[in-house]
C-alpha cells in the first residue's frame, strides 16, 4: 500500500468446535465419511423434527470466550437465518443474531516485534451447512449432489473489530487466534479440512481520515497465504479504482486461488435479506456464572501465558517464545525436552532450525513426525559429551527424521562416532602437516586460509569424525613445533 | 348400542370385563367408517388391515391396560412411521416418515390402535378444512356445513362415531373451533405440555397438540398419556403431569369463574351469547362464583397473531423445496427455478398467502414495525390473562362467534374466515390451556363453550368441564347421518 492510504481489515473466522456429535442432533461429526452416512431426520431437515442443543458446544464456546477475554452474558439466544440453498436442508440456519454467547474480548498480536491488540466484537454459535458435489464446474454441471454429513456440525463464528491495518497483521491475528483455539482445545483448526475458515472485510482510506471506506467482503480464504495475498490484492484493486476516480462497490468477492485475484460474487443489492428472528424451537439459553467459573478453573495454559513463562523462566528471546507457542504440540515438545536437557536456547535453536526446516519441507506437524523429544535430547547429549560434532549431528538428525531410529543407533550404524582420542589424531595431523610444507610456510606468514586447509584435510581423512575442537588444539600444537 | 358409539372409557370397561375383543371394536369402527365416510370424508388415509392385525396381537396378549386395543385417529400432521403423512398438502402427498411423533408414539406404546390419518387444512392453515389439498370434510351435523378447522377431520370423525378419540393440533383455535362446530370435547393444553416432536410445524411458538373426545373423562384419559416432558422437544415443559381423571368429581363449589366482557361483544351471535350465559348460570347454581372481567388487549390478538404465525410459518415451510423429499418439479432448468416451481405447484393459495405475509413481516426494515411489535402485543395479552388469574381459577367464553358456516360460504374472503378464531387466538398468544365443550344448539348445530385456565392447570379445566357435563346432556347428542 502506498503511503497515502491505509488498509482497514476485520476478519470473520469460523472455527469448527471439537465435539463428538453435531450441535442439534446426535450424528457424528467425524471428517471424511461416505456422503450422507452421518445424517438423521433432524440434521436433514425432515418435517416435524426439532433441534436439541448439544451442551458440549456451549462449553467449548464458553471456553473460547474465556480464552479471548470475552464477556459471557447470562442469557444468549438462537435465531433463524433464512435463505434457500440446496445444502441448507431447513432453508434456515440456526445461528445467534443479537444475543451471542461471547461479547467483546481481544487478541494480542506481534508483527516484526511490534505488539498490537486486535479487538473481538463477538463470537456466536451456529450450525454448518452441507456440501454440494458438482460434476466438474458449478456453472456447467448437469446436476449436483448434496452431502449432508457436515450439516449441523457446530461452528463458532468469531468476529473481530476492524483493527488490522495490513495483510501481515491479518495473518498474525489469524495465526494467533488459531494457536489460542488449539491451546484451549476447542477446535482442530485444520484449514485444509475446513475446520477453520475465514472471511475478510477489507477497505482502504486516506491516511488521517476517520471514516471507514466502503468495504468488500472476501470469501474462500483457505490458507494463511491466501488470506495475506487476497488482502494485498484487494487493497491494491481498491486503491487503483479510487485513483481512477471509480467508486468502491460494497459487495462480496471471492478469492480465486488459481488466478490469484478477487472476483465479484454478489453486490449489496443482490445481498440476501436473511430475515433473522428468534428460533422458537429453542428457549433462550441461560449460562450460570457457576458454570463459567467452573470452566475458567479448568482452562489450560494459553499461548500468551506460555510465552511469558518461556521468557521469564528460561530466558528465551520473545521471538523464540512466540514460535514455540504457535501450537500446543510445539510447547509440549519443548517442555518435555527441557525436563531432560536444561539448555533452553539450544533446544529452541534445534526446534526452530533443523526440525522446523524438515517439518516445512515435508509438510508435517511436529506431532506427526518421527522425532520425539527424547530423541532430540539424546542427540544433544551426544554433542555435549563429544561423541558427535555439531556438523555430524545435522546428518544424524536428518536420519532420525527420515527413519525414526534413535540417535545412538544411527551413530553406531554409520560408524559416526567422533574421534576424540589424541593417540589416533596426532599421527594423522603430523602426516598431513609434513606432506604440505608450503602451506606451513603460508601459516607462518600469517595466512588464515592455511589453517582451514589443514582442518579440511584432517576432516577428510577422518571422514569428518574428528572432534573439531580437539583437532584445532592439536593442529596448532603441531604447527607451532614446525 | 353399537360398539362404535361408545366412549373410550366405556370401551375400556367392556374390554376389562372381556365382553368384547379389540378386533370386534376395530371391526365395528370400520363398519361405521364404511357407512358414513363418503358423506363425512374425515380420513385422508385408512389402514384397516394393519389396524385389525394390531388388534389381534393385543387380543392375543389378553390384557387391556389403559387404552390398549382401543381405536384412534390422528390428524395428518403427526408423523407416523411407515404411514403416509401429508399435512393436507400436495407437497407431501407421498411422504412416508421413517419416524413416529412423540405424542402418537406414546399412544402406540400404550397399544392404542391407529385406524387412519385425518383430513385437515393444508399445513393447519385454515378454519374449515376446505384448504385441504385433497377434499373438504363435512360437518356430521349438517353435511352442507364445514366441520371447522384446521383439525376438521379429527372433530368430524369423533362426532360421526368413526373413532372414539383423535389427536389434533391447535395454533390459533384449530382444536377448539372444530370441536365447537362438531359438538365434541376438544382440549388444547398449555404450550409445552405435550411434545411437538414429529408434529409438522406451522407456527412453532403457538402450535400445541391436543385431544378430541366424546366426553371430558375420555379427554383426560388421553391427556394423561400424551402430556409430559420430552427431551427431544426443548420447549416441552419439565413439569409434573397430574392424573387428570383424579378430580372429576362434579364439585365446583367456590370455584372462581371470570367471563371477559370483550368476548361477549358485537359480532358474537346472540344465540351463542345466550347459551354461554345460561352455562354460567348453571355454574352459579352449582356453587361457583361468576364475575365479569376485562381482557382489554384481546382485541389486538388476531392482528398480532397474523404477524407472528405467518412469520414462523414462512421459515418452517421453507424446507419444502423439492430437494430431499416430497413433491418436486422436474421441468425446472436450474435450482432456483426448481425451488420456485416446486413450491408454486406444491402449496395451495392459503399457504402461499401466509408465507408471503410472514416473509414480508420479517423483512429488513419491517421487522420492528411488525414482528417485534406483535411480540410486544403478545406480552400485553399474556399480562391481561395473568391479572385475571390472580383472582380467578377459570375464564369462560364462547369458543366461536358463530355456529358452523356453509361450505364455500367464506372461502372467497380470508379476513372473514380469520374472524372465526377471534376468541381462541388470544389463548395461544398467551400459551394457556383452552378447552371447548358442547353447551347448546342453534339451528340444530352445536355451540361450544370455551374454558381457559392458568398455565399448566389443565386439571381445573377438566374438573369444571366435567361438572358441567354431569349436569347437562349436550355431550350425549349425536348427529343423524341417515344410516344405522
Amino acid at each position: 500500500m502506498s503511503k497515502d492510504f491505509e488498509i482497514v481489515i476485520g476478519l470473520e473466522v469460523h472455527a469448527e468446535l471439537k465435539t463428538q456429535t453435531k450441535i442439534f442432533c446426535s450424528c457424528s461429526t467425524a471428517f471424511g465419511a461416505e456422503p450422507n452416512t452421518q445424517t438423521c431426520p433432524v440434521c436433514a431437515g425432515f418435517p416435524g423434527m426439532l433441534p436439541v442443543l448439544n451442551e458440549k458446544v456451549v462449553e467449548l464456546a464458553i471456553k473460547t470466550g474465556l480464552a479471548l477475554h470475552s464477556e459471557i452474558p447470562e442469557v444468549c439466544k438462537f435465531d433463524r437465518k433464512n435463505y434457500f440453498y440446496p445444502d441448507s436442508p431447513k432453508a434456515y440456519q440456526i445461528s445467534q443474531f443479537d444475543l451471542p454467547v461471547c461479547v467483546g474480548g481481544f487478541v494480542d498480536i506481534d508483527v516484526n516485534g511490534q505488539k498490537k491488540r486486535v479487538g473481538i466484537t463477538r463470537a456466536h454459535m451456529e450450525e454448518d451447512a452441507g456440501k454440494l458435489v458438482h460434476q466438474g464446474d458449478i456453472t456447467t454441471t448437469p446436476f449436483s449432489l448434496v452431502d449432508l454429513n457436515r450439516c449441523g456440525v457446530p461452528l463458532l463464528e468469531i468476529v473481530s473489530e476492524p483493527d488490522m491495518r495490513s495483510a501481515q497483521e491479518a495473518r498474525a491475528y489469524m495465526e494467533k487466534l488459531r494457536s489460542m483455539l488449539l491451546f484451549a482445545g476447542v477446535s482442530d483448526c485444520k484449514m485444509q479440512e475446513g475446520s477453520l475458515r475465514c472471511d475478510a472485510n477489507v477497505s482502504i482510506r486516506p491516511i488521517g481520515q476517520k471514516e471507514f471506506g466502503t468495504r468488500t467482503e472476501i470469501k474462500n480464504l483457505n490458507s494463511f497465504r491466501a488470506l495475506e495475498r487476497a488482502i494485498e490484492y484487494e487493497a491494491n484493486r481498491q486503491k487503483e479504482a479510487l485513483e481512477d476516480g471509480e467508486e468502491i462497490i460494497q459487495e462480496t468477492r471471492t478469492w480465486d486461488e488459481e488466478k490469484q485475484l478477487t472476483r465479484s460474487m454478489r453486490s449489496k443489492e443482490e445481498a440476501h435479506d436473511y430475515r433473522y428472528f428468534p428460533e422458537p424451537d429453542l428457549p433462550p439459553l441461560k449460562i450460570s456464572s457457576e458454570w463459567v467459573e467452573k470452566i475458567r478453573g479448568q482452562m489450560p495454559e494459553m499461548p500468551d501465558q506460555a510465552q511469558i513463562r518461556l521468557v521469564e523462566e528460561y530466558g528465551l528471546p520473545e521471538y523464540d517464545a512466540g514460535l514455540l507457542t504457535l501450537t500446543p504440540e510445539n510447547l509440549i515438545f519443548f517442555d518435555q525436552c527441557l525436563k531432560e536437557y536444561p539448555d533452553a536456547k539450544t533446544v529452541s535453536n534445534w526446534m526452530m532450525g533443523e526440525l522446523g526446516r524438515l517439518l516445512n519441507q515435508n509438510n508435517l506437524e511436529i506431532g506427526e513426525c518421527n522425532i520425539k523429544p527424547i530423541d532430540l535430547v539424546q542427540m544433544l547429549k551426544a554433542i555435549e559429551d563429544g561423541s558427535i560434532s555439531g556438523k555430524m549431528a545435522k546428518a544424524v538428525f536428518e536420519e532420525m527424521f527420515a527413519s525414526g531410529k534413535s540417535p545412538a543407533l544411527i551413530i553406531k550404524e554409520k560408524g559416526l562416532v567422533q574421534i576424540s582420542d589424541e593417540g589416533t589424531l596426532v599421527p594423522v595431523i603430523e602426516d598431513i602437516v609434513k606432506a604440505n610444507p608450503r602451506v606451513v610456510e603460508d601459516y607462518k606468514n600469517g595466512k588464515d586460509k592455511a589453517l582451514g586447509f589443514f582442518i579440511g584435510q584432517i576432516m577428510k581423512s577422518t571422514r569428518g569424525q574428528a572432534n573439531p575442537a580437539l583437532v584445532n588444539k592439536l593442529l596448532k600444537e603441531c604447527l607451532d613445533k614446525q | 348400542m353399537e360398539l362404535y358409539e361408545l366412549t373410550l372409557h366405556e370401551l375400556q370397561e367392556r374390554l376389562a370385563r372381556r365382553e368384547v375383543t379389540s378386533e370386534e371394536i376395530v371391526k365395528s369402527i370400520f363398519t361405521r367408517i364404511n357407512r358414513v365416510e363418503d358423506k363425512v370424508k374425515s380420513f385422508i388415509t385408512l389402514i384397516e388391515e394393519s389396524a385389525l392385525q394390531r388388534a389381534r396381537v393385543i387380543d392375543n396378549g389378553g390384557i387391556y391396560p389403559g387404552i390398549a386395543g382401543i381405536p384412534l385417529g390422528l390428524k395428518d400432521i403427526f408423523c407416523t412411521r411407515g404411514v403416509k403423512t401429508t399435512c393436507g398438502s400436495k407437497i407431501l402427498e407421498n411422504f412416508v416418515p421413517a419416524y413416529e411423533s412423540t405424542a402418537s408414539g406414546r399412544l402406540d406404546q400404550q397399544q392404542g390402535v391407529l385406524v387412519g390419518k385425518l383430513n385437515m387444512d393444508e399445513f393447519a392453515m385454515g378454519s374449515s378444512t376446505e384448504n385441504s389439498a385433497f377434499f373438504a370434510t363435512r360437518n356430521p351435523w349438517d353435511l352442507t356445513r364445514v366441520p371447522g378447522g384446521s383439525s376438521g377431520g379429527s372433530a368430524a370423525a369423533v362426532a360421526a362415531d368413526e373413532v372414539p378419540f383423535a389427536l389434533g393440533t391447535d395454533t390459533g383455535g384449530s382444536i377448539r373451533q372444530p370441536a365447537s362446530y362438531c359438538g365434541v370435547v376438544g382440549m388444547k393444553p398449555t404450550y409445552g405440555r405435550v411434545s411437538r416432536w414429529g408434529v409438522i410445524a406451522f407456527a412453532s411458538s403457538l402450535d400445541q397438540v391436543g385431544v378430541f373426545s366424546k366426553d371430558v373423562r375420555d379427554n383426560a384419559l388421553v391427556m394423561n398419556i400424551i402430556a409430559g416432558h420430552d427431551p427431544l422437544d426443548s420447549t416441552s415443559a419439565a413439569i409434573e403431569v397430574p392424573d387428570y381423571t383424579s378430580n372429576l368429581d362434579g364439585d365446583v363449589r367456590g370455584l372462581r369463574i371470570a367471563f371477559p366482557k370483550e368476548y361477549f361483544g358485537p359480532g358474537i351471535d346472540a344465540a351463542i351469547t345466550k347459551s354461554i350465559k345460561k352455562a354460567l348460570q348453571k355454574y352459579e347454581e352449582l356453587g361457583a362464583i361468576v364475575e365479569e372481567v376485562s381482557l382489554p388487549h384481546s382485541q389486538y390478538a388476531l392482528p398480532a397473531y397474523y404477524l407472528v404465525a405467518p412469520a414462523e410459518a414462512s421459515a418452517n415451510l421453507a424446507r419444502f423445496d423439492g430437494v430431499r423429499y416430497g413433491y418436486r418439479d422436474f421441468e425446472a432448468e436450474n435450482v432456483v427455478s426448481m425451488f420456485s416451481r416446486t413450491r408454486a405447484q406444491g402449496f395451495g393459495d392459503e399457504v402461499k398467502r401466509r408465507i408471503m405475509l410472514g416473509t414480508y413481516a420479517l423483512s429488513s426494515g419491517y421487522y420492528d414495525a411488525y414482528y417485534l411489535k406483535a411480540l410486544k402485543v403478545r406480552r400485553l395479552i399474556a399480562n391481561d390473562f395473568a391479572k385475571v388469574f390472580h383472582d380467578f381459577d377459570l375464564i369462560v367464553s364462547p369458543t366461536t362467534p358463530t355456529i358452523a358456516f356453509k361450505l364455500g360460504e367464506q372461502s372467497g374472503d380470508p379476513l372473514t374466515i380469520y374472524m372465526n378464531d377471534i376468541l381462541t387466538v388470544p389463548v395461544n398468544m398467551a400459551g394457556l390451556p383452552g378447552m371447548s365443550i358442547p353447551c347448546g344448539f342453534e339451528q340444530g348445530m352445536p355451540i361450544g363453550m370455551q374454558l381457559i385456565g392458568k398455565a399448566f392447570d389443565e386439571a381445573t379445566l377438566y374438573k369444571a368441564a366435567y361438572a358441567f357435563e354431569q349436569n347437562t346432556d349436550y355431550h350425549t347428542m349425536k348427529p343423524d347421518l341417515g344410516v344405522k
